[in-house]
């Protein structure tokens, strides 16, 4: 189909208005079972016969250059078949091929603790862990730097003085590696207009995107050159490029097929030990597992970035934002592309403000290669900007919720980042959440009540959808992009309602690789939106077959027949009179009236729509112990339109979750040795159950015109607030602004202590 | 004759621009308009390689090269959106 047939022009030019019978239902998952009875296959779970088990050897220095590297003793070991260092990987890669080598295995220099820079395969996993702790690394130790704001300060180690792209003014430190700066109007003479000005510095720690199934996958590199892989990924068609790229093939050699996946959240859109399985499995001509243990995830994996943040808010004694303006710094490792652009973009956009300006700077450090986690780099300035916003709104005496109203984006609104809103849902959020009961009850003594709202962007991609019909009358449906949040029964969702069959009747399938067309990583929030949109079109293709057969038996012109709830019907009085003819009579011959009836799509969809969201939290905080509590969470967001409200709810849910341990508990650790301290879930510390209350999800459906039901991405939005709205909420509580995350209890006492010694 | 059409900057690229922020360049389309702007500002270069967005009337065109431009849009280039 052709690019022009579907792309969102304006307005209204995708959305359908017509009662829906299948999408906005909750029927069952189609994963469901196989996940609760260990019958689903994640990245660990598939073994090949002769296979063998892979291990990385890791730098225990932050920062050292590496000067030999002596394996002999391993592979002397009985039971080795393979060791590889970067001499065995493709050599010439710029660009972000060249971070994502570099990365993957070190070359010259270990850039953080944890980096590889030798693997073993053996042929078992104890063989393979004891080979590597033979590998002997001799190291040059160089002086390190963990910290942003040190970093960038005059005298910091330089990590690599070329990372510096031209958006860099000069005079800065070769660790600030990229710069952005946006927005409008006169930031200082709406300064000026204001009553009151608050200004202030936040911090935020990394975070790990803390999904419970380590990364994993079992490479196979055949004699003749060619490979496949199964792994564990938001996105195969990534993985295939970039590890062909890696490894010096050609990309269609690799096939690569992505397992079942327990939980992504950002931070599998890219490639750790996916390259070392297949370059130990082409060096042992034996298939490879390699899965990584917990300590390896956090220690060698993404995190989020850390962020150090400055924001300065103007606000008249009403209410009205003058003037708004931030600095966002944020930390992203060893490698360039910490996400400071959309913390930059983002940090403002909920408002309609006539004077805004935001500023960012990408800074290298010795930590693991940041990696997108939910809206990356949203979260930590909603919480800076949200916070001043709430300490404004104290000193005023004015209620929170009607200061954002005042001041929100609408349709219309000229963004802080730039461009003009759609049609976006800002205000209803903030209206939901405001008769929502949870806002006006009561609070006990010691609670603290905190409100918060966020923006993403969402993103559409490079799709490929497949949809073939059986000869029974049921579908069965290939899409791209790994399901990490209940795609598939929203894909079956949206293909039934098309077709006019029930939700049971369709199966939908991830393809890998060789079966499909290319298709972008499942991120930013892009999946129920885009392969969502292909779905739909390849069903109305598959429908306009089924029109056309029926044309044919009923011997009348094709577009006199028209698809009606499951069923070719005429289209009107004059085409004739037939009765109904259902889709499984129409497949039942289909083989011998013109063939297999199937309908595919392929293309970049380009009308994601924006989302906004509303948080409002209830926290207790005990003064004595600083130990914090949250008792009540209520997340209200725009969803466009809830295909599977169900799976909806869910999303909400989790980034609110996600969000309670980034606020209260979760922080990467940094002895002064450059050594990361917490390795393991004892002691890095996400959310369990018993720390979470109920959390209230509240759809809101502010229709997005570029999807035919009015789809948005509802995927990372729900991450945005959550920082904010929980520190509003402790700080209240507290009775002290808190201004560092993760507010955990020795930093609630702190504050409590500094505030009784200033009192 | 291809028309000329206005394009917002990020501020942070005024220094490859003589200090404009809004440039006007000829363009029909995106990946037209990405082109006049490496020809006409050479500095910009390396940030439409780093790769970048196109927001036409407030939809953003996240790698569509073939999107019709007229001087009658409102265009913002944007660094390019990723998620997670």
């Amino acid at each position: 189909m052709a690019l022009d047939e579907y792309k969102p022009q304006s307005g209204d030019a995708e959305l359908e208005n017509k009662e829906l019978k299948y999408v906005g239902t909750t029927p069952d998952r189609p994963d469901g079972l196989d996940k609760v009875t260990g019958k689903a296959r994640f990245g660990a779970d598939l073994s090949l016969p002769g296979m063998l088990f892979g291990a990385i050897v890791r730098s225990p220095h932050a920062h050292a250059r590496i000067v030999k590297i002596d394996a002999s003793k391993a592979e002397a070991l009985d039971g080795v078949k393979a060791v590889v260092t970067r001499a065995d990987f493709a050599t010439g890669l710029e660009g972000e091929y060249g971070f994502v080598l570099e990365n993957v295995m070190a070359g010259e220099k270990a850039l953080y603790d944890g980096h590889a820079v030798a693997a073993v395969a053996a042929t078992s996993a104890l063989i393979a862990r004891d080979a590597a702790k033979l590998v002997e690394v001799e190291y040059e130790v160089l002086p390190h730097v963990t910290d942003v704001d040190k970093a960038m300060a005059e005298g910091a180690p330089v990590i690599n003085a070329a990372y510096a792209d031209a958006s860099v003014p000069e005079g800065m430190h070769p660790n600030v590696v990229r710069h952005h700066e946006s927005g409008h109007g006169d930031v200082e003479a709406g300064f000026a207009e204001a009553d009151l000005i608050v200004e202030d510095t936040y911090v935020t720690e990394a975070a790990h995107q803390g999904y419970i199934e380590p990364n994993a996958c079992v490479a196979q590199m055949g004699s003749d050159g060619k490979g496949e892989l199964w792994v564990c990924t938001q996105g195969h068609w990534y993985v295939q490029k970039h590890c062909a790229a890696l490894l010096g093939m050609e990309t269609a050699q690799l096939r690569v097929t992505a397992s079942e996946i327990g939980g992504g959240f950002g931070g599998k859109t890219t490639v750790f030990q996916e390259p070392v399985a297949l370059a130990l499995s082409r060096k042992a001509s034996r298939p490879v597992k390699l899965a990584l243990q917990r300590s390896e995830v956090l220690r060698a994996t993404g995190p989020t970035a850390s962020a150090s943040m400055d924001i300065k808010i103007g606000m008249k004694k009403d209410g009205t934002i003058t003037a708004a303006e931030g600095t966002f710094r944020l930390q992203g490792g060893a490698f360039p592309g910490a996400p400071m652009e959309f913390s930059a973009m983002c940090a403002f956009a909920c408002y309609d403000l006539a004077n805004v300006r935001q500023v960012g700077w990408d800074v290298v450090s010795n930590r693991p290669k940041q990696a997108a986690y939910r809206a990356p780099g949203a979260p930590m300035a909603a919480f800076a900007v949200e916070s001043v916003i709430d300490t404004a709104c104290n000193k005023l005496g004015l209620d929170p919720l009607e200061v954002r109203l005042k001041n929100a984006a609408h349709d219309g609104t000229k963004a802080s980042w730039g461009p003009r809103y759609d049609q976006i849902g800002m205000v209803a959020t903030l209206e939901a959440a405001k008769a929502h009961p949870h806002y006006s009850a009561p609070l006990e003594p010691g609670q603290g009540r905190g409100v918060a709202s966020g923006f993403w962007f969402n993103h559409g991609g490079e799709t490929s959808v497949s949809l073939s019909l059986s000869e029974d009358g049921t579908c069965q449906v290939s899409v791209g992009t790994p399901d990490i949040g209940g795609s598939r029964a929203s894909m079956a969702l949206m293909a039934a309602e098309v077709l006019g069959i029930p939700y049971e009747n369709i199966r939908v399938t991830i393809a890998d690789t060789a079966t499909l067309g290319y298709n972008d990583v499942s991120h930013g929030s892009r999946v129920t939106y885009a392969s969502g949109l292909a779905t739909i079109k390849a069903a109305r293709a598959a429908v306009e077959k089924l029109c056309q057969r029926a044309a044919a038996k009923w011997g009348i012109e094709e577009d006199a027949v028209k698809w009606e709830d499951g069923c070719a019907v005429p289209s009107g009085a004059n085409a004739g009179d037939f009765d109904p003819l259902p889709l499984a009579e129409i497949t039942a011959t289909m083989g011998s009236t013109g063939g297999p009836i199937s309908g595919h799509f392929e293309a970049t969809p380009e009308g994601a729509g924006v989302s906004f969201g509303t948080h409002i939290v209830d926290a207790e905080v005990d003064q004595e112990t600083g130990a914090t509590k949250i008792v009540r969470y209520t997340v209200v967001q725009d969803a466009g339109k809830a295909i599977h409200p169900a799976y909806v709810e869910g999303q909400y849910q989790g980034g609110a979750a996600q969000g309670i341990g980034w606020a209260l508990n979760e922080e990467y650790v940094y002895g002064e040795d450059g050594r990361l301290q917490n390795t393991v879930f004892l002691d890095y510390r996400i959310p369990v159950a018993s720390d979470l209350p109920m959390i209230d999800a509240v759809i809101v459906e502010v229709p997005n015109p570029g999807h035919p039901y009015g789809v948005r991405g509802v995927g990372e939005t729900g991450i945005v607030p959550p920082l904010a709205a929980i520190a509003n909420a402790v700080s209240n509580a507290a009775g002290v602004r808190l201004k560092s995350l993760p507010m955990n209890p020795p930093k609630i006492l702190e504050a409590l202590e500094d505030q009784a010694g200033d009192a | 004759m291809t028309p000329r059409v206005q394009v917002h900057l990020w501020s942070a690229l005024r220094r490859h621009t003589g200090g404009a922020e809004v440039v006007e360049v000829e363009a029909a389309t995106t990946g037209q308009l990405l082109e006049a702007l490496r020809r006409d500002y050479p500095g910009l270069g390396p940030m439409i390689d780093a790769g970048v967005s196109v927001a036409i009337d407030g939809r953003i065109y996240a790698t569509s090269l073939s999107q019709p431009v007229t001087p009658e849009n409102e265009i913002f280039i944007l660094q390019r959106i990723k998620g997670g």
